[in-house]
């Protein structure tokens, strides 16, 4: 199973990296969501300083929604999807290796967008490792959320749509945990970070979890 | 051919509906001049001599609390349905938790409104980011918005019910995340916490809002049975057209056949 998860990740990532669009339309948007919220909070230096880690997760979520739908589009194209299905292999690893692959787009995501706060928003890393764990275990989160809420609108007309308004209320609490612990990894007081990766890790196991479950009858249906 | 169409009343009106309907209306006339007549103002003195308290804004509570309860009981009813429907995959299942869903939103922005505005004299704030309850009521409301979504995309019958019960199940379970992660990230509500509990409620409030509780349950009960037999109809409707359509279908194959056959 591990070996069909790590093979329909390899694909996903693959395919990525030949199609770049990641890398020419995800990031270059990601990048443009920060500025606009650079011009949005003025030229308040302090401002951008205090609410940097809000705004890095909300823009992570923001470009998490393109990766997504792109994880699945590429499913939909030629009859991909049919195929996969036809391969049988166990869709659990299946689950696992769609939310692999996002999970990886996510984490280069989050390192390119934090230099990019870090250099645009003046912060100071305090505390490297609770920055590592936290941003590994919100990128997990989101994507094991993301490749259940992915297969439940795929082949759907109006997927582009309803992703947004059924995943973003459903990860509120990896925004909320992702951002205490950033708070905390970017030396801001009043938050335990440490303490928020449990939820950040818990939602990831839960959701890894419903997934698997759920992602045989899902696949049937697409 | 079976086609599930006459048997059934083309109204969603019954004996039950209409005695339900007449006991709303009765219990809603009941319950405004209970709220307005006959339970006192909130207010208390203080040591000082202040007279402090919610005055009559506290007569919203007959209509916030008993929303909110029935929001939850919706969301609860179409997590149940849903997990049924799962199990033994029936159209009445699935039709009970879209119907459930339905109202549990409609109590739901109802309590989310209700609560705003009751917020404003007492808390002096429209909203509260720091409050668990508003906090996760809007992100549950917010979630079976999605779900309602969903079930309006014109889709085959058995996969939208599945996707809906995933969904449903999926929603229900973040509610309990959301509410742990928006508590620990605040740690603080300014909702009342044991005001029933701790018997600090006056006799006639007390009773006045056991009464709205009843009188929203019946509500409740009459909006469901409605909206279950509407959805109910809508099926055999669209199990109607399907099935005249398969039947034009044939006679234009049978006559296309009598014209080949004819020398």
């Amino acid at each position: 199973m591990f070996r069909d998860a790590w093979l329909i990740a390899g694909k996903d990532l693959r395919i990525e990296m030949r199609s770049r669009v990641g890398l020419n339309q995800i990031v270059p948007f990601a990048v443009a969501v920060l500025v606009l919220f650079a011009f949005a909070l003025d030229t308040d230096q302090e401002a951008l300083r205090t609410y940097a880690p809000g705004l890095f997760w909300v823009t992570v979520l923001l470009a998490s929604l393109l990766a997504i739908g792109r994880s699945f589009a590429v499913d939909l194209a030629d009859g991909a999807a049919d195929r996969l299905l036809l391969s049988g292999i166990d869709p659990i690893a299946v689950f696992g290796g769609k939310a692999a692959a996002i999970a990886v787009q996510l984490v280069v995501l989050e390192v390119l967008l934090g230099a990019g706060v870090v250099l645009l928003f003046d912060v100071t890393v305090h505390r490297y490792g609770l920055l590592v764990c936290a941003g590994l275990a919100a990128a997990a989160g989101v994507a094991t959320a993301g490749a259940l809420y992915g297969a439940l609108v795929a082949g759907l007309g109006v997927r582009e749509t309803l992703l947004p308004v059924l995943l973003l209320p459903v990860v509120a609490p990896v925004l909320i945990g992702a951002t205490r612990a950033f708070q905390d990894a970017f030396g801001m007081a009043g938050a335990e970070g440490w303490a928020w990766l449990g939820l950040l890790a818990g939602f990831a196991a839960i959701y890894g979890v419903f997934g698997a479950l759920s992602y045989g009858a899902l696949l049937e249906e697409a | 051919m079976s086609t599930a169409t006459t048997s059934s009343p083309a109204t969603t009106s019954s004996r039950a509906t209409k005695v339900l309907g007449w006991l709303t209306l009765v219990g809603f006339a009941v319950l405004v001049a209970l709220a307005f007549a006959w339970v006192p103002e909130d207010t208390r003195i203080t040591e000082q001599g202040d007279v402090v308290g919610q005055f009559d804004a506290v007569r919203l509570m007959f209509v916030h609390v008993p929303s909110a309860i029935l929001a939850y009981t919706g969301f609860g009813l179409t997590f149940l349905a849903s997990l049924a429907y799962l199990r033994w995959r029936t159209d009445w299942w699935d039709i009970m938790a879209h119907s459930s869903a339905e109202i549990g939103v409609l109590f739901g922005v109802l309590t989310l409104v209700t609560g705003s505005i009751w917020g404003r004299p007492t808390w002096q704030t429209w909203w509260e980011w720091g409050d668990v309850r508003l906090v996760t009521t809007l992100v549950m409301v917010l979630v079976f918005i999605g779900y309602l979504a969903v079930r309006r995309i014109p889709a085959d019958a058995a996969v939208q019910a599945r996707r809906s019960a995933v969904i449903a199940l999926v929603g229900a379970v973040n509610i309990v995340i959301v509410n742990r992660s928006v508590d620990w990230w605040e740690n603080r509500t300014l909702h009342q916490q044991s005001t029933l509990i701790a018997r600090k409620i006056r006799d006639e409030t007390l009773f006045t809002l056991s009464f709205s509780f009843a009188v929203g349950m019946v509500l409740f009960v009459w909006l469901l049975l409605h909206r279950f037999r509407l959805a109910y109809l809508e099926r055999q409707i669209e199990q109607i057209e399907v099935n005249e359509a398969l039947a034009e279908r044939r006679a234009e194959a049978d006559l296309a056949d009598d014209e080949r056959e004819q020398p």
